[in-house]
């Protein structure tokens, strides 16, 4: 099992939901992970219903068996400043760079360097052992940037190293690739099945693939449950609205006559039925789409009352029964 | 209680507070409405909402250009949009009774950062720029390049003057924030201290009343040339100096767009989802939009659900599909004691899905077999030919599961109507149009005109 799980997919799709739901499972029994933002859009605080994370590692959940889960927003001007006091013990000339835009102009305009300091947090975590020698955390979870940018997000050292060819900056990219590429690190996609999100994940995982950088999962996240099977689609066709309307009424919702209760029912009821019918075919046609991709997949179900702390735990339990952690 | 009471159904309390519809023909017809901004976070489809919104402007006789950032690939071929050229292109099929054209174009990001450069330099210094590496960086990667370059379309765009009507669809940002963010950040980096320091080995150093700050500099590029190395800094020098003579343009540029979209005839529409996160987001946007000056024409909100039959509770329709699927518990019409029987029935397909579940095995043997259920009054437009008691079961188990699907339906419009209840309560000044939920994704023009018809109708199609 790898140690750094990127989890990434395309807006809309759920990931950072997913990514903090794979931290609670790999958490379980005892474990002890690290769920790492890297957006700046507190979405881990909103998902725990906990205040607005600070750069700072800290506990946000327990998991299961006793395990436990931090995490942490990373601040990639915070992280800069961190690095010029590491390497050069900076602290007042920091200070004076920041005045000058320095370190904005680092972190939001120089291509890569953003991004070097991001990944760099994040390898840091996954390598940082205590006093005995033994990992501090046993995984890194990062919620990543979307599908569209993630190759280029992990891919960073193409850029940076390209351009900064000294310098510590250089000499971090490098480490941080060592890293990403290795089987230390897995990236997975969270897609649903739709016709976008699938196309993304599609294309994604090619680019990972000819950046070789090691794809994991995929994720399949909001599916609805199947209310109809495919007997039920056929009868849909073939049964008569009469038929219907008498089984409706039998039921108790009103008379089957001709503008009866239940025979107006009918219609709206085997329309709804007709646009199950129609996603349904669509959902297989991405479902199979998905398998093309030779990975392993998992599904996860959309959650009737909506997201919450407890469908985040529901959802971290379907994940390690489906063996994912 | 009054007749008229919205408390009498259960959904009808759905509707707490009426927000105002957004009139989106209203919107695309009047002359004075030069520019549409589509904004919103990624995935609520704000994509097919620009292409949609250009096209029904199109057909009611507006000459409109569609400026797309990243539309999906059978999109984008429909639209005969998928090669990236930068350049408006007439798109085919559209009705053009009216007199009305639509034109629509791809964002080639650095290719339109290219052309600012070639506009601005002489050639041989354009040629500089474009070769520099650090250029080649930033205009390919810099975090606000795509939200710049799409405000700089579209102030190209505009300053042509060819176009009624200009639809934007705004970058996939991590935040949808961000494309108010980056023009400025971009300015005032470009206009900023750091240029100064960058380009001050090249500038400052004949001026004698800057030597001491000359010092402080020299020291901070010796800083910066450490961090980032030295060929690095290089680059970035001969870059700055390279563009020292466009950063007034730039500025000027940047200031021109943001006035351009605070002005009277361009209008935002924020698009989401009735979703938790989405809505949040267009929440946050409506107010930094109003924050910055920006006039908000409305709230798209898509995929919207509806129901035909929603006056048939969620808790009636399982009561209903229980009865069904439980012989013992059936509701009469008649009144007659006949239970329904299920002797040799499959096996429960909806197993998982409610208290069907709870039935024991050993229920159904004691009822009578030879006894189908023709208790309701058209029973006998049954068809002698059909078996009297396997369709019979299954028309129930089918009409349980519809009864269910039907359930499942009418959570999750609740769950919507409340999720779009806060942003109302929140923002009853926002005009809204609902979009309804379409099963697959659009792909062709009769999908974005079926789109455009839902977004001016302002609510969802019953049964829809």
């Amino acid at each position: 099992m790898s140690r750094l799980q990127v989890v990434s997919g395309k807006g809309g799709t759920g990931k950072t939901t997913v990514a903090a739901a794979l931290a609670l499972a790999l958490a379980t029994e005892g474990k002890r992970a690290l769920l790492v933002e890297v957006e700046g859009r507190q979405g881990i605080a909103q998902l725990f219903e906990t205040e607005a994370l600070p750069y700072e590692e800290r506990k946000i959940a327990v998991a299961p068996g006793g395990g436990e889960v931090y995490a942490l927003a990373i601040d990639a001007e915070l992280a800069l400043l961190d690095y010029l006091q590491m390497f050069y013990k900076l602290g007042g000339a920091g200070r004076a760079l920041k005045k000058l835009g320095a370190i904005d102009f680092a972190t939001t305009i120089a291509p890569g360097v953003r991004d070097v300091l991001l990944t760099g947090k994040a390898c840091e975590a996954v390598r940082r052992k205590d006093k005995r020698g033994r990992f501090v955390y046993d995984y890194v979870v990062m919620d990543a940037p979307p599908t569209g940018r993630i190759t280029r997000f992990l891919n960073v050292n193409d850029e940076v190293a390209g351009l900064a060819k000294v310098g510590p900056i250089h000499n971090q990219a490098q480490a941080v690739m060592r890293v990403l590429k290795s089987r230390e690190t897995a990236v997975h996609l969270v897609t649903l099945l739709e016709e976008m999100p699938v196309q993304e994940t599609v294309d994604g995982i090619a680019e990972l693939r000819t950046a070789r950088l090691p794809v994991g999962r995929v994720v399949v996240n909001m599916v609805r449950p199947q209310v109809l099977d495919a007997t039920d689609l056929e009868l849909v066709r073939e049964t008569p609205r009469a038929e219907l309307a008498r089984s409706l009424s039998g039921a108790g919702l009103g008379g089957a006559r001709r503008g009866g209760h239940a025979e107006r029912l009918v219609d709206p009821l085997l329309a709804q039925a007709g646009e199950y019918a129609e996603r349904h075919a669509l959902e297989e046609e991405q479902r199979a789409a998905l398998g093309e991709l030779g990975l392993p997949t998992h599904e996860l179900p959309l959650l009737a009352e909506g997201m919450d702390l407890a469908g985040l735990y529901e959802l971290a339990t379907e994940l390690r029964k489906q063996g994912i952690a | 209680m009054s007749p008229d009471d919205p408390a009498r159904h259960p959904e009808g309390a759905r509707r707490l507070t009426p927000a105002r519809v957004l009139d989106v023909d209203a919107l695309l017809e009047d002359p004075h409405n030069r520019i549409v901004v589509c904004c919103g976070s990624g995935g609520v489809g704000k994509t097919t909402t620009a292409a949609a919104l250009g096209l029904r402007a199109a057909e009611r006789g507006r000459k409109v250009v569609v400026l797309t950032i990243d539309p999906a690939r059978r999109l984008a071929q429909s639209m005969g949009i998928d090669s990236l050229d930068n350049t408006p292109r007439r798109v085919k099929g559209v009705d053009d009774a009216a007199g009305g054209e639509l034109h629509a174009m791809m964002l080639d990001m650095k290719r339109t950062f290219d052309e600012i450069v070639e506009s601005h330099a002489d050639p041989e210094r354009a040629a500089a720029i474009l070769g520099n590496p650090f250029y080649q960086s930033l205009s390919a990667g810099f975090a606000g390049t795509q939200e710049y370059m799409a405000m700089e379309k579209l102030g190209q765009l505009r300053a042509k003057d060819e176009w009624d009507l200009i639809v934007v669809d705004t970058p996939p940002s991590r935040s949808a924030l961000d494309f108010l963010d980056a023009p400025k950040r971009l300015g005032s980096f470009l206009d900023g201290k750091l240029i100064r320091v960058l380009l001050a080995p090249a500038k400052v150093g004949g001026r004698a009343g800057m030597k001491f700050l000359n010092v402080g500099m020299s020291m901070m590029t010796g800083v910066l040339g450490k961090v980032l190395g030295g060929q690095f800094l290089k680059d970035v020098q001969t870059f700055v100096a390279a563009m020292d003579s466009m950063f007034g343009g730039f500025r000027t540029r940047a200031d021109a767009t943001y006035k351009l979209l605070q002005a009277s005839g361009t209008a935002f529409l924020v698009v989401a989802a009735p979703e938790r996160d989405a809505l949040r987001e267009a929440a946050y946007f409506v107010e930094r939009l109003a924050a910055e000056d920006m006039p908000l024409a409305g709230l798209v909100l898509n995929r919207v659900h509806g129901s035909g039959a929603d006056r048939l509770s969620a808790e009636r329709a399982l009561a209903a599909a229980e009865n069904l699927e439980d012989p013992r518990i059936v509701d009469q019409d008649g009144g007659k004691a006949g239970v329904r029987t299920s002797p040799g029935n499959s096996p429960d397909p909806h197993g998982s899905s409610g208290s069907a579940d709870s039935v024991p095995d050993d229920a159904a043997p004691d009822t009578a077999p030879e006894a189908p259920d023709t208790s309701s009054e058209i029973s006998s437009e049954v068809t002698p030919a059909e078996a009297p008691d396997a369709p019979e079961r299954s028309v129930d188990a089918l009409a349980a599961g519809l009864l269910r699907l039907h359930a499942e339906r009418m959570h999750l419009l609740a769950r919507e109507q409340r999720t779009r209840d806060r942003f109302t309560a929140r923002h009853p000044e926002v005009a809204v149009t609902e979009v309804a939920a379409l099963p697959g994704d659009v792909h062709d023009l009769a999908g974005l005109r079926d789109i455009g018809a839902r977004l001016a109708t302002g609510r969802p199609e019953p049964g829809a």
